[in-house]
């Protein structure tokens, strides 16, 4: 079943239709997403901070890492937990809608990012734990985190907005691309 | 007396008036409004969960506040400079929706409450956590999270 099949099945589920309509707890869902923000990408921007050497210079690297990393990773998961449950709200639009796509890359990409931090940089922090400012590649892990976790918030914002959905044409030919809406001739 | 004609004046601000004639000025600000409100948690919580004797377990709370401090202040300006117009954007709406009094109750409370109490729990905290740090953490997070609350709520009525 491709993908567009499987959000369509789910557009038409009890479950999808129910969580859309409900009085409170889509609203709910998105408090709680909000919340999970406040959590997540606060730590997540105090370590990349602490990574250019702009907060707790006198902190060593990996005290900050360690202490903070637990609460990040289960800001993480109820990050995802709640955006799962309100993508399986409104799954058909939200999969055709340009900034959902964009935002799905910027947050790949923001995993590429902790994987070659972790893998490659972190891997040597015996060697620049104490460093009031860090080696220059984990400078610029920290300020790559920064710039994707600003457009992973700007874009998922903008979800909200149906400029480019693919029940609004005539779009531009790359925007349909983008999207994957073929457009019913039809109905226009 | 009724508020409402000072909500009436800002909705009739230069200001608001732009922003409701645009089609993205509105969510690009809240965008802002938002990386604001995620640079505030990390300021917050490292402080708060300190004072509950947990996170930055290793450092004193006086330090991590006088850390915090900059970017607390920082995300502050920020989520007034992107809040308010919005606000003015839609102040009558404002005025009649519930959450937006919520919000601006919890806010107004958090921050009297972060520079007078939470300020000096974290001053005279010792190294193990006492029952009144706990407490003005705890207050510090319910009030925020009203504000958050309240927030996202504004958009639903």
């Amino acid at each position: 079943m491709s993908l567009l099949a499987f959000f369509e099945r789910l557009a038409d589920s009890s479950w999808s239709i129910g969580l859309h309509e409900s009085r409170y707890a889509y609203p709910l869902v998105e408090s709680v997403h909000v919340w999970a923000l406040f959590l997540f990408v606060g730590f997540a921007v105090m370590f990349d901070l602490r990574l250019l050497g702009w907060i707790m210079r006198q902190v060593p690297v990996q005290e900050v890492y360690r202490r903070l990393l637990p609460w990040t990773v289960a800001g993480f998961v109820i990050m995802v937990v709640s955006g799962a449950l309100l993508f399986s709200a409104i799954p058909l639009r939200t999969y055709q809608n340009i900034f959902f796509r964009f935002k799905v890359i910027l947050l790949l990409l923001a995993g590429l990012n902790v994987w070659v931090f972790n893998s490659r940089v972190y891997r040597r922090i015996a060697q620049w734990n104490l460093d009031g400012v860090t080696p220059k590649a984990a400078r610029a892990a920290g300020a790559l985190s920064l710039v994707l976790w600003f457009g992973i918030i700007f874009s998922g914002r903008m979800i909200a907005y149906n400029w480019f959905d693919c029940d609004r044409q005539p779009q531009a030919a790359i925007v349909n691309f983008l999207t994957s809406c073929v457009p019913v001739e039809s109905l226009y | 007396m009724s508020l409402l004609p000072f909500f009436e004046w800002c909705e009739g601000l230069a200001v608001g008036e732009a922003i409701r004639n645009s089609l993205w000025l509105f969510p690009v600000i809240e965008a802002f409004h938002l990386v604001g409100l995620g640079v505030m948690g990390g300021a917050v919580l490292l402080v708060d969960l300190r004072l509950l004797g947990l996170g930055l377990k290793g450092r004193s709370v006086a330090q991590l506040s006088k850390d915090a401090q900059p970017w607390m202040l920082g995300s502050l300006v920020m989520m007034l400079a992107s809040g308010i117009p919005l606000f003015l954007s839609e102040a009558i709406k404002c005025y009649y929706s519930t959450a937006f009094w919520v919000k601006m109750t919890s806010l107004l409370l958090v921050i009297v409450f972060t520079f007078t109490v939470r300020r000096r729990a974290a001053l005279e905290a010792t190294s193990t956590p006492v029952l009144e740090g706990k407490i003005a953490a705890l207050v510090s997070l319910a009030l925020w999270a009203g504000v958050g609350w309240g927030g996202r709520w504004i958009g639903f009525s």
